[in-house]
């Protein structure tokens, strides 16, 4: 038996058989093989000796379970660490933070307690997955759409809780955002509830966020602080009819106008779909256009050493006859709302000479399956895991790794900041010995930033993931030395990623650890989550660079 | 870093740009719009198969699972598990627990015991006694 950090043996062993009294013993895994299962999939440390990994594993099916939990746990001063389905990959899975920590897995807690229709909320429990809520909705006939992340097996609110994005309209993408009221059972066993949730009886805690006094619900995410057992979401009404439309642009610099006029449509709630930036010349093209142009006079032009130079590519594509970049943008709505809308966009982006208007059709919804199967699920609340097909062996990637996790970091929404990361990630890929990638353009999770998305390969080369880990935390740094911000990462470079918010020497994350203290005196929930590590453990753990 | 690692990062990193691209384009199956999974006529293991699997290994473009068999496997055996008569349970049950290439590992509170020994019921109900 594994017997986490600093915990006598005896003591634990009393502590696992009170876990079983609350849940039963079929709940709480303590065999190697049962444990092993909580291993991240696509761990940076996968088979090393530092790999996160847990000590033992307990599954309440209740909030009331769960305070048990907790409160045991705060007796003993067992580590615990939460996961909802624990399916997030490439951040961390549903492995610890803290090697050696009990996972409390609230996958069993899988209830969605009410779907709303007339006010377009739910109130769901964090085992629940967007698959369950789908089909839940579908089964019952309700005329509400989930906003779903790439893949669907996620938990609305482990996803909400790390700050995961969609793909419908912008009140809804930013999943933490739409949230509206938690329950959270606290370090000592309390229940909390946010929001209206605070006013017993509350006839609106999905339905008015902020309550009274300071709205703390940001506190609970990204962090360790409580253990979220309940969590409002407001839904998006099912729309009538969709509409797309794509306009191209001819010059390399055009991409900076393109991006003030995109952010000026959306701003004013002209597009409310997410909007999709590409160009023929790196394999992202808008509906109706396919792949790379196969031509090694652009591979050259791209793979320029100091970057593409806008004078040579606007020359490449003039001889061609190809544009430089496209942007998809998409409307939920009235038919004749969508249609007007469609026609403003088209009148402002025609201030870029030579902008080019290509209608994507305007559909009533619900698409039928002919005409749904050619777009991406996730745009109409429905999900799915096909963004796995990137990552899985393919005939274009026939030796594929053993999963992957993310740098993304967050760039301003301008065409200038662009370019100058394209500039600053290719430089330094150079520098670190990674594959230079391709020109890459952000994607458009956000209203009023851009998110780059790369992926780093995990494998089960020791060697290799742990030269990865050093590039990947080297990128991190030249990001932040350029004002860019990681908005979320996994477990290994948390606290790397941590130490770059460190404004008026690091006064955010002594914040974080001032309330550490106070909410969790024995640091017993989630140690390490996002850099924030308790007292006993701070020292040693801590990134802190300066 | 030696030739092989370069390659592998950039197969991903390249592949994730083109899948970005294609997020839109690409054929999609529609498996998802279907809701309630009937085992109504049905071999046993059907349901949780259909409910725990076939968002990956079911039929049509785009599903990660049988996408990749079919580039393994090359048509030399099929690249939908439910239709292969040469699996063993045993190894089914092991894929799932321990995951293998990017398929992640799958807990016990995810699909419990007696579900697992449906599923490896239903994806050897073809195989030759």
């Amino acid at each position: 038996m594994k017997v986490p950090p600093g915990v006598s043996t005896s003591d634990f062993s009393e502590a696992l058989r009170q876990f079983e009294e609350v849940v039963g013993k079929e709940w709480v895994f303590t065999s190697d093989e049962d444990v092993a299962m909580y291993r991240d999939a696509y761990s940076p440390f996968y088979g090393e000796a530092d790999e996160l990994v847990a000590s033992a594993a307990v599954a309440p099916d209740g909030v009331e379970q769960v305070q048990k939990i907790v409160r045991i746990a705060n007796q003993y001063k067992i580590p615990i660490y939460t996961i909802s389905t624990g399916k997030n990959l490439g951040y961390g899975g549903s492995a610890p933070c803290y090697s050696g920590s009990v996972v409390l897995d609230l996958k069993r807690m899988n209830r969605i307690l009410e779907v709303n229709e007339k006010n377009a909320y739910c109130l769901v429990e964090p085992g629940v997955s967007y698959f369950d809520l789908y089909r839940y909705i579908q089964e019952k006939g309700i005329r509400l759409w989930v906003d779903v992340p790439d893949p669907g097996w996620g938990s609305p609110v482990g996803n909400a809780l790390d700050r995961g994005g969609g793909y419908l309209l912008p009140q809804f993408r930013n999943h933490f955002d739409s949230h509206c009221g938690m329950e959270v059972v606290l370090a000592n066993g309390e229940i909390l509830r946010t929001g209206m949730g605070a006013l017993p009886g509350a006839k609106t805690w999905q339905e008015y966020k902020s309550g009274f006094g300071p709205w703390i619900d940001g506190v609970f995410s990204q962090s360790n602080f409580g253990v979220v057992t309940k969590m409002g979401f407001w839904m998006c009404p099912a729309p009538d009819s969709y509409q797309v439309g794509t306009v191209t642009v001819p010059k390399y610099n055009d991409l900076t106008q393109l991006i003030d006029i995109l952010g000026y449509l959306e701003n004013t709630g002209c597009t409310n779909g997410m909007p999709f930036l590409g160009s023929p010349m790196l394999a992202r093209g808008p509906i109706g256009e396919q792949g790379p142009l196969a031509d090694p006079e652009l591979t050259a032009l791209l793979n320029d050493e100091n970057g593409p130079v806008p004078e040579e590519m606007d020359a490449y594509a003039e001889k061609k006859g190809v544009h430089q970049w496209s942007c998809t943008v998409s409307f939920y709505g009235g038919p004749q709302a969508n249609a007007g809308n469609w026609e403003f966009a088209k009148e402002k982006f025609s201030a870029i000479p030579g902008a080019k208007f290509t209608d994507g059709g305007a559909y009533k919804l619900p698409l039928t399956p002919e005409v749904q199967a050619k777009f991406n699920l996730p745009q109409f609340g429905i999900p799915s895991l096909q963004m796995f097909s990137i990552g899985a062996r393919s005939a274009i990637n026939p030796t594929p790794g053993e999963g992957h996790i993310w740098f993304s970091p967050i760039i301003p929404r301008t065409g200038e900041a662009v370019f100058e990361a394209n500039r600053v990630f290719r430089q330094a890929a150079k520098e670190l010995g990674l594959p230079v990638p391709p020109f890459s353009l952000p994607t458009c999770y956000w209203e009023r930033a851009f998110i780059f998305l790369f992926g780093f390969p995990i494998t089960h080369d020791p060697e290799t993931n742990k030269k990865n880990r050093k590039a990947f935390q080297q990128l991190v740094k030249i990001a932040a030395e350029h004002g860019w911000g990681e908005y979320r990462t996994a477990p290994a470079h948390q606290a790397a990623v941590m130490d770059t918010y460190s404004f008026n020497n690091h006064a955010l994350l002594r914040f974080h650890e001032t309330l550490k203290d106070a909410v969790d005196p024995n640091g017993i929930l989630s140690a390490g989550r996002y850099g924030i590590w308790p007292k006993h453990l701070r020292d040693s753990h801590t990134w802190r660079s300066s | 870093m030696n030739a092989r690692v370069v390659i592998i990062i950039g197969a991903v990193l390249l592949s994730f740009g083109a899948q970005r691209c294609n997020g839109q384009e690409v054929s999609r199956s529609s498996a998802w719009t279907r809701t309630t999974i009937s085992g109504q006529g049905q071999p046993k293991g059907y349901v949780q198969f259909e409910n725990y699997c076939s968002m990956c290994h079911g039929p049509g473009p785009g599903q990660p699972g049988t996408m990749a068999l079919q580039a393994k496997y090359k048509g030399a055996e099929p690249a939908l598990l439910a239709d292969r008569t040469d699996l063993n349970g045993a190894v089914i049950k092991a894929y799932v627990r321990n995951g293998i290439s990017i398929m992640p590992i799958f807990r016990k509170t995810e699909i419990s015991d007696a579900n697992l020994d449906l599923i490896a019921e239903y994806l050897t109900r073809n195989n030759k006694k």
